[in-house]
């Protein structure tokens, strides 16, 4: 086991530093001058041209750039925006309400995902087996933006029920987003658990235990589930990954002022170091989740600490 | 097909059947799998305890007798092709051309003449809905078929070969993987200045390739441990003739089965960079900037979002429900 994590740790160091400057790399090789562009139609004087230049350490070669930048990041210094705001102060702001979104849409996914998943993977072949299958299916299909808007429209403008977009009525104003946003992962998460409970209910262990008399609500609760859940925690890092792609498009839809919003409207304006800062925080966020789904699988499923 | 089949026999009947051809080129393992029609080598164990009746099938014609009795497959056979005629022919389904509007029509809603009424700039919907499917299913066939290639090159010298080679691409992909698609869309898209086809595909392509490498890798090296790899080895065959003949068509059907699903996904990603203005840009006839534009209209003219959105899920929904039949045919273990 520890081998196994010091391995994996080990593994994440290159992995996180190439991510990182591949997203750097391509973010400053932007064509035209950020400080030039800064100034607009009136040239800024060239010692203050300089300056900036000099502060942003824009006047370096792009590796070094980087090798500062990441020194900075080590230190929990993100850079700052060229009106002198610091990217840690946006994610500050931002990452609350995308934190809170996720977690609520994570919630929503878990619950009712696993739930049928075990409706559907109890009797593999019936009616609510084949429920889940198709209605799955048609989630997934249905991109996110075209969900969000037809939840919009019906849930929202016809019925009234929730808020349609912002964030002015607090923990309501939450739910259908976070719906929105949980309901593709809701899907995989509900395939996964039939597909592993199906085949759990099929092991010696489970006739074993059904053998030995246990109430069925015991041996699927307790010996079945607790084997069929693996895969669907291994997902949940993936998930993550996920979560933050869909909540670019979520919050730009529901007009959220989270994370996602924030690194969207940062590209559009070209704000090289706000994206980077951001994307890097995000990639360290996914990967050190995927870090921690990896270690309690090897926690769970103890075939993998062997390997 | 009926000779390959008859091969497939087993040993005894082989070696008089074959009298002519090189040594590697027979197979040693007893359920060998015809050079065309090839079943994985990792299926033999659970194919073989069961009865099989007739003519001893390979997994990719029993998948495919399996498949022509299967709605599901059915279903989604008739959507992709419904959608890939469109995208070959939209004059088959509208003789009205998408580009030639009149404002006077503008927003004007479905009627029994205009099924799906008129856009902003007064051009028929329903042409231009029809002809979007162009955009749609070139990009996810392009890109899948790209990236299906890359992962098979990449993953066969991965898989093979392990060592170095495995360990210096294992870490590229795990530099894709940590950045989720979506974010490494806009990212990369935003910086390039114009955006038509080749940027869009190009760049799902690099950021959709590490999971099939992924997928593929794994499947080459459960089927290089197989006996019959090593007698072809044995009998001086070379390494690309092992990869491109033996493992090649025994490892593929994880992919194949990935592939089906991710052309699906890839459609809905091109549309949801359209749609957030980092995909392809005006006047391309895409079904993401057509739900982009229905946006700020969509409580005035709610059909403007409805008609491509359901042509949109419709076509993944296509792709995706394949994969699902795909994966029930190809792997036995789920059955």
């Amino acid at each position: 086991m520890g081998r196994y994590l010091v391995r994996r740790v080990l593994q994440f160091i290159p992995v996180f530093i190439g991510a990182t400057f591949l997203i750097f790399a391509l973010v400053f090789m932007i064509p035209g001058d950020p400080i030039r562009a800064l100034s607009g139609d009136k040239p800024l004087p060239q010692s203050v041209q300089d300056t900036l230049r000099q502060q942003y350490n824009l006047d370096e070669p792009l590796w070094k750039q980087y090798v500062l930048y990441l020194g900075g990041v080590a230190q929990g210094d993100f850079g700052e925006d060229f009106r002198g705001r610091e990217v840690t102060e946006i994610m500050g702001d931002r990452l609350p309400v995308t934190a809170k979104l996720a977690l609520y849409a994570f919630v929503f996914e878990m619950i009712i995902g696993v739930a049928a998943g075990i409706m559907a993977g109890l009797k593999k072949g019936g009616f609510m087996d084949n429920l889940v299958r198709i209605s799955t299916l048609a989630v997934i299909s249905i991109p996110i933006f075209v969900l969000g808007f037809i939840a919009q429209l019906v849930i929202g403008v016809r019925f009234g029920w929730l808020p349609v977009s912002g964030l002015r009525e607090g923990f309501m104003s939450y739910i259908m987003p976070a719906m929105v946003l949980g309901s593709v992962s809701l899907a995989y998460i509900a395939r996964l658990t039939r597909t592993s409970l199906a085949e759990n209910m099929r092991s010696d262990y489970v006739r074993t235990a059904t053998s030995k008399g246990l109430s069925r609500r015991r041996v699927v609760g307790v010996h079945a589930l607790r084997n069929s859940l693996i895969p669907v925690i291994t997902f949940l890092g993936v998930d993550l990954g996920a979560l933050m792609g869909g909540a670019i498009i979520t919050e730009a839809i529901f007009n959220i002022p989270g994370i996602g919003n924030a690194v969207y409207q940062a590209t559009l304006r070209q704000e090289g170091t706000v994206v980077v800062g951001i994307v890097t925080f995000l990639v360290l966020v996914f990967m050190i989740s995927n870090l921690l789904v990896d270690a309690l699988y090897a926690v769970l499923d103890p075939r993998i600490r062997y390997e | 097909m009926s000779e390959t089949r008859d091969r497939a026999k087993g040993p005894k009947t082989r070696q008089t059947e074959l009298p002519g051809i090189p040594p590697h080129e027979t197979e040693p393992a007893p359920r060998l799998p015809p050079l065309e029609i090839p079943a994985p080598g990792e299926y033999d164990d659970a194919t073989q305890k069961e009865p099989v009746a007739g003519p001893p099938a390979s997994l990719w014609s029993d998948a495919w007798a399996d498949l022509r009795t299967n709605w599901i497959f059915l279903i989604s056979a008739a959507i992709i092709l419904l959608f890939t005629v469109m995208a070959i022919a939209p004059q088959l389904f509208t003789s009205a051309n998408p580009r030639e509007c009149f404002l006077s029509n503008s927003l004007v809603r479905p009627s029994a003449e205009h099924w799906f009424g008129f856009d902003l700039q007064g051009c028929d919907y329903y042409a231009r809905t029809v002809y979007g499917a162009r955009v749609s299913m070139s990009i996810g066939v392009t890109v899948t078929a790209f990236a299906a290639l890359l992962a098979v090159i990449m993953g066969s010298l991965s898989g093979y070969y392990g060592g170095w080679v495995d360990a210096i691409i294992a870490r590229l992909t795990d530099i894709w993987f940590a950045i989720p698609t979506i974010l490494g869309g806009i990212v990369i898209l935003s910086l390039l200045g114009t955006r038509g086809f080749f940027q869009v595909a190009f760049v799902l392509i690099i950021l959709g390739w590490p999971t099939m490498l992924r997928l593929y890798r794994s499947s080459v090296i459960s089927v290089k441990e197989q006996d019959y790899i090593e007698a072809a080895r044995a009998l001086g065959a070379s390494d690309f003739r092992i990869l491109s003949k033996h493992i090649l068509p025994n490892a593929i059907a994880p992919v194949v089965i990935y592939a089906a699903i991710t052309t699906g996904v890839i459609i809905s990603a091109e549309a949801a960079l359209s749609f957030l203005g980092v995909g392809l840009q005006l006047p391309a006839i895409s079904w993401g900037l057509m739900i982009s534009g229905a946006q700020v209209r969509i409580l005035q003219a709610p059909h403007l979002l409805l008609f491509p959105g359901i042509f949109l899920s419709l076509a993944v929904f296509g792709f995706i429900l394949m994969g699902d039949a795909l994966r029930d045919a190809l792997d036995p273990k789920s059955r």
